[in-house]
């Protein structure tokens, strides 16, 4: 397998983090530590830090623009996206003015993911209804596609003023910005990424990963249909990298237990328990481990799912600063590579391979 | 309509989403003969419909209507009533629907129903006869779970309804599928299967499941 177009990224809500006291961390300091994680990621080698979209007490990424513009100021090589733009809600004139200008300010980094994401802030807060979701996301994908593909733009719509003949400012690159849409397992939004000729990105983020194969199946097959070439698939998947999987279990395990029920609370979910997250790391969409570990699952579900970018979104919950520089270290330095090394081995069999990781047996 | 005339095994499913295709694709693994329907022309569900649930017939809403007794709602909460009242007239009509906010949006009679959506459903479908199930596991549940009957650990579904002799009849679909079936009174107790209902998302077994329905019903 040729790894050299593959892309290895993080993905970050910019959680405020427990500090050495055990105090929730400002939203301010949040933001900076963002840039200093990005930065590490940048002197690590991996390909891209990617920020979500959200407007809540306990994610600090409303504003994903800004905080990748001071990461570009920062790295000459990292890219720079969103994982996810909540499309549905913004304005696409002004996420591609935002995303444009990004671009420009990283010398040609900038990229989007663009999907619904699981919160729903964003629709109350800008005046919208969740039940015309769909709608609203069709109506917006083809305004921003139109934009990035070929201006100027004439376009009308039911969301925003039509166009006429309009150019927006500054101009991109050919084939700039990277677009990108997330999907959660809806065929109709997978048939609808070929739709557009866009790249597919999956979140996985429960439940064995291998079920999204036929999803992937159908995306190839639509695109065929729409007449496109094949375009890349990614995976979006919560992990932690330590030493040892049971260090990796007992940093990562009460985060994430405390942002599962805080879910839970909200939305009439089962509560977490830590059987339940051994199982996610062990046959699930978990990536929680030692970089082994870690490596060893990522690069069969590459292979077996035949995908092209894994975008791990790292430390789930409010993991202190310390321990989140400390698991991009482990991921851009030893986890990329080890991937890397069982990708590109003629020998590799994901099946045997996954099967034969030493896992941690049940607490 | 007997029992025996339902159960030729053949089903049909209203909405091709994430779980009327798990749904297909479990019922097809069973023997079943499918017959599915998205919202719109039917073409615009085939290609899904062949790569996710291959076997399974893509036709219209009415035809799926025409051809079965059985059939399986699952669109999207918020848009039941873009149904005719009439359509399911005399059929079994399974709601496998949840009413859930990040993909309905406020819908404060559904969000507070006191009696659970599906005396809603029931009410707006009057001639049809109405069970709930299938709304209580994840799709991917339904996928992933599903084990011979008499297995050890076999999850269970819970069943709801008003009519006894459909309730029974979406019991043996629910274990010919592939999980055991617990019956858990009249359409109103259906709230305990919803999003923030007693055993919403809870993967048991049959007796774990009648436990925590027990426990529960004692202290209350």
């Amino acid at each position: 397998m040729d790894m050299d177009d593959f892309e290895f990224g993080l993905d970050s809500f910019v959680v405020p983090s427990l500090d050495e006291h055990g105090e929730v961390q400002r939203g301010d300091v949040t933001i900076r530590n963002t840039v200093e994680e990005a930065v590490l990621a940048d002197q690590v080698g991996i390909d891209s830090y990617n920020i979500a979209e959200h407007y809540r007490e306990d994610f600090m990424d409303s504003a994903a623009d800004v905080i990748l513009a001071a990461i570009a100021g920062r790295t000459s090589r990292i890219r720079l996206g969103t994982a996810v733009t909540v499309l549905s809600t913004q304005d696409p004139v002004r996420i591609y003015h935002q995303f444009a200008t990004l671009d420009a300010v990283s010398n040609g980094r900038a990229q989007l993911v663009l999907g619904r994401g699981s919160l729903t802030e964003s629709f109350p807060l800008f005046g919208y209804d969740l039940s015309e979701y769909e709608e609203l996301f069709e109506e917006k994908l083809d305004l921003l596609v139109r934009l990035l593909r070929e201006q100027p733009v004439t376009w009308s719509g039911k969301y925003r003023p039509a166009l006429v003949n309009q150019y927006l400012y500054p101009p991109l690159p050919e084939g700039h910005i990277p677009t990108w849409v997330g999907v959660g397992g809806s065929p109709q939004s997978v048939v609808r990424a070929a739709r557009y000729g866009l790249p597919l990105m999956l979140a996985v983020i429960g439940g064995s990963p291998l079920r999204f194969k036929p999803y992937v199946e159908l995306y190839h097959r639509a695109l065929d249909e729409y007449g496109f070439a094949p375009r890349p698939v990614g995976m979006h998947s919560h992990g932690f990298v330590a030493r040892t999987d049971e260090e990796a279990v007992e940093i990562q395990y009460p985060h994430w237990a405390h942002t599962w029920q805080r879910a839970a609370n909200e939305r009439g979910w089962r509560a977490p328990t830590l059987e339940g997250f051994r199982t996610e790391m062990e046959r699930g969409s978990l990536y929680v481990g030692s970089p082994e570990t870690v490596a060893t699952k990522m690069a069969s579900m590459i292979r077996q799912l035949g995908l092209s970018r894994f975008d791990l979104s790292y430390a789930t919950g409010r993991v202190p600063f310390e321990q989140r520089l400390s698991t991009i270290e482990l991921f851009g330095n030893e986890v990329i590579p080890r991937v890397k090394e069982l990708l590109t081995d003629a020998n590799y069999d994901p099946a045997t391979a996954l099967a034969s990781v030493a896992v941690t047996p049940g607490a | 309509m007997s029992l025996r005339e339902v159960n030729d095994r053949r089903i049909g499913i209203v909405g091709a989403g994430k779980l009327g295709t798990a749904v297909a694709r479990a019922a097809l693994d069973a023997g079943y003969d499918v017959a599915i329907a998205g919202s719109g022309p039917a073409e615009r569900i085939a290609l899904i419909v062949d790569v996710l649930a291959p076997g399974a017939r893509v036709m219209t809403t009415t035809e799926v209507v025409d051809q079965t007794d059985l059939i399986l709602l699952a669109v999207p909460a918020h848009r039941f009533r873009e149904l005719d009242r009439d359509l399911f007239a005399g059929k079994i009509l399974i709601d496998a629907m949840n009413y859930w906010e990040p993909i309905d949006g406020v819908n404060e009679e559904l969000a507070t129903a006191p009696r659970g959506t599906s005396v809603l459903v029931q009410s707006w479908f009057s001639s049809a006869r109405v069970v709930k199930s299938f709304n209580q596991l994840g799709y991917h549940d339904v996928d992933e779970d599903r084990m011979a009957r008499g297995e050890r650990g076999r999850i269970a579904m819970a069943v709801a309804g008003d009519d006894r002799e459909a309730v029974e009849v979406v019991r043996e679909l629910v274990d010919a599928l592939g999980f055991d079936a617990l019956y858990v009174g009249p359409l109103e107790a259906g709230v305990a299967l919803q999003p923030d209902g007693l055993v919403f998302g809870v993967a048991l077994t049959a007796s774990e499941l009648a436990r925590l329905l027990w426990d529960e019903a004692k202290l209350a």
